[in-house]
């Protein structure tokens, strides 16, 4: 079931779009907002809410990098692998956050509290190393900055 | 040196907010616009002031909309849509103008839509620009409070629409038709062309789609005429440019400069050059999808023409520098890589492809290359060309691949008859 609140905020994006399909990118975020990821049974309720069946839902949440069809950490660490990160040493980064983590990218951390992410170019190309927590765009990251900057992320 | 469009940027700083807009001329070349000019008049303005597209592939605007069905039989209601999806790698500039200047932006898009009598506008943002969603969806209510947006904007008979669509990430949902589908609610793969969107686009209806740098400049050509604009360029294609540096330079960065600056001027004047111990190998003028220039093309004036002239495209403007402690093969492993899984699965050569290239250019770089990969690899160049797909994802995965192939050739042959990467 989707929450009153969910539906809600679906239902007041309607009046911008001539069909109730164009809402799926948005009716998934928002169930994403309020659970962290997107499970079968939400997208059966968002399927009866547009009238768009779950396999149509599913090659669009699937498509999409930032639709979760998996549980994720509390937070959700995306590191740049595009080609300015790429030249400036973000494998190091990589590499650093995976050993430091104990996961590897596309895994959560044993406590729940991170998710490791690859994510393409953030738009951050001149202060490369570039990458997301949650929300914040972090650029410049060198290795022995990340323990600072992951103690903020609780 | 004027620099129109980032006059109001104070990277760092709150933008300025609607009166701070206006006190500073902003919304007066809508005013001009909407009470004194014809929207086939504004179309003529923005055509003799040779403004081309900025997202990379430099359509002159004015024609562009011109494409769009006019007069009463018209079909409606017609759209706009803003590409504000700015995710090719190394690409940096539409987020100084989101974040920097919103209401510049929503003030062009609405000249831009009255000039096509566009009825709704969609600003569409990539999902990972979270302060420039913030910030252009509070500009966008101001102007709606402020009499800008909404029925019969400022007092006149034109009526516009505008809303913020924050997407859900993918490289595909840039291409311009890709976006339309995105905006459908579905996956942003290509539609085939023709028909292009100014005939059918969103819902089959009229559909302009402009880059937001482009619309950008169009308050500034409105508000101080063509040949103005005209004057801010070195070359024919009008109007300064934001050109970006990124890589191993001394001060990776974005600067607004006139349209034509030449490619060493950016790099050593405003870059400051390649960092100490570092030679300059080559860059990728603008973006991934673009050809390397090399030494041999430092002095070739960074516009549309001149560009394509010496073997690759201006694309975004935003450089790429390789070095000469970089691999260049493990930067085209980087970069097909992304093509690779970026692309959307529709048509053969792109999927199937870009697969092989990948692998074959990981092959190298872990010391499986075999003699004849060069060969192979320039023999998916051809497929990968314009013609055989339905979009520009594969053909544009191609150039950063042909031109390497040709400018760094013996880095190649090095990783094959060394067994592995030189680099390691």
């Amino acid at each position: 079931m989707l929450s009153p609140e969910e539906q809600r905020e679906i239902e007041a994006e309607f009046p911008h779009y001539p069909t109730k399909q164009a809402l799926t990118i948005d009716a998934m975020k928002i169930v994403q907002k309020h659970r962290g990821w997107v499970s079968d049974e939400a997208l059966d309720d968002i399927g009866g809410l547009l009238g768009v069946s779950r396999s149509d839902l599913d090659s669009v949440a699937t498509f999409y990098n930032l639709i979760f069809r998996r549980p994720v950490g509390k937070h959700v660490i995306f590191v740049c692998d595009s080609v300015s990160c790429w030249i400036m040493g973000c494998s190091l980064l990589r590499d650093h956050l995976s050993k430091r983590l104990g996961a590897r990218f596309g895994e959560t951390t044993a406590d729940g509290r991170f998710t490791l992410l690859p994510i393409v170019c953030l738009g951050a190309c001149d202060r490369a190393p570039a990458m997301m927590i949650d929300d914040d765009l972090h650029v410049d990251v060198e290795p022995a900055k990340t323990d600072d900057i992951l103690d903020r992320y609780r | 040196m004027e620099t129109p469009l980032t006059k109001n940027i104070r990277p760092g700083e709150e933008p300025l907010d609607l009166p701070a807009y206006e006190r500073a001329g902003g919304y007066q070349a809508l005013r001009k616009a909407l009470h004194s000019m014809t929207p086939q008049q504004i179309i003529e303005e923005v055509k003799t002031a040779g403004l081309r597209g900025r997202g990379g592939a430099g359509f002159p605007t004015g024609l562009k909309w011109s494409f769009i069905p006019a007069g009463n039989d018209a079909p409606h209601p017609k759209y706009l849509v803003v590409n504000g999806d700015e995710m090719e790698p190394g690409t940096f500039k539409d987020r100084l103008l989101l974040e920097g200047d919103p209401h510049q932006l929503i003030e062009g898009t609405i000249i831009a839509a009255y000039a096509t009598g566009t009825d709704i506008a969609y600003v569409f943002l990539r999902g990972e620009y979270k302060i420039a969603a913030q910030r252009i969806s509070k500009a966008i209510g101001d102007a709606y409070n402020a009499g800008y947006l909404g029925r019969n904007v400022l007092g006149s008979p034109y009526s516009l629409e505008m809303y913020l669509h924050v997407s859900a990430g993918r490289y595909m949902c840039g291409e311009e038709t890709g976006m339309l589908n995105a905006l459908e609610g579905k996956r942003a793969n290509p539609r085939s062309k023709p028909p292009f969107p100014p005939a059918a686009g969103l819902w089959g209806k009229p559909t302009t789609v402009n880059n937001v740098e482009t619309l950008c400049n169009v308050p500034h050509i409105i508000g101080n005429g063509a040949s103005w604009f005209r004057k801010l360029s070195r070359t024919k294609d009008g109007g300064t440019k934001l050109y970006g540096v990124s890589g191993k330079v001394k001060r990776p960065g974005l600067w607004e400069l006139p349209m034509g600056t030449t490619v060493r001027e950016i790099l050593e004047d405003h870059a400051g050059g390649m960092r100490d111990g570092l030679a300059f190998r080559g860059l990728l003028p603008g973006g991934a999808s673009t050809d390397f220039l090399t030494e041999q093309h430092l002095d070739v004036p960074m516009d549309f023409t001149e560009v394509q002239k010496a073997g690759s495209r201006m694309g975004t403007g935003t450089m790429i520098v390789l070095d000469s402690r970089t691999c260049p093969v493990g930067m085209l492993l980087n970069l097909e890589h992304f093509f690779a899984q970026e692309s959307c699965g529709w048509c053969t050569p792109c999927w199937s492809g870009l697969g092989w290239v990948e692998r074959i250019l990981n092959a190298m770089e872990e010391g499986h290359g075999q003699p004849g990969d060069i060969d192979r690899l320039a023999f998916h160049t051809k497929f990968l060309a314009p013609g055989h797909t339905f979009c520009a994802l594969a053909p544009g995965a191609a150039e950063p691949l042909q031109s390497a192939l040709r400018y760094f050739r013996e880095d190649f042959e090095r990783h094959i008859s060394e067994k592995g990467c030189p680099w390691k």
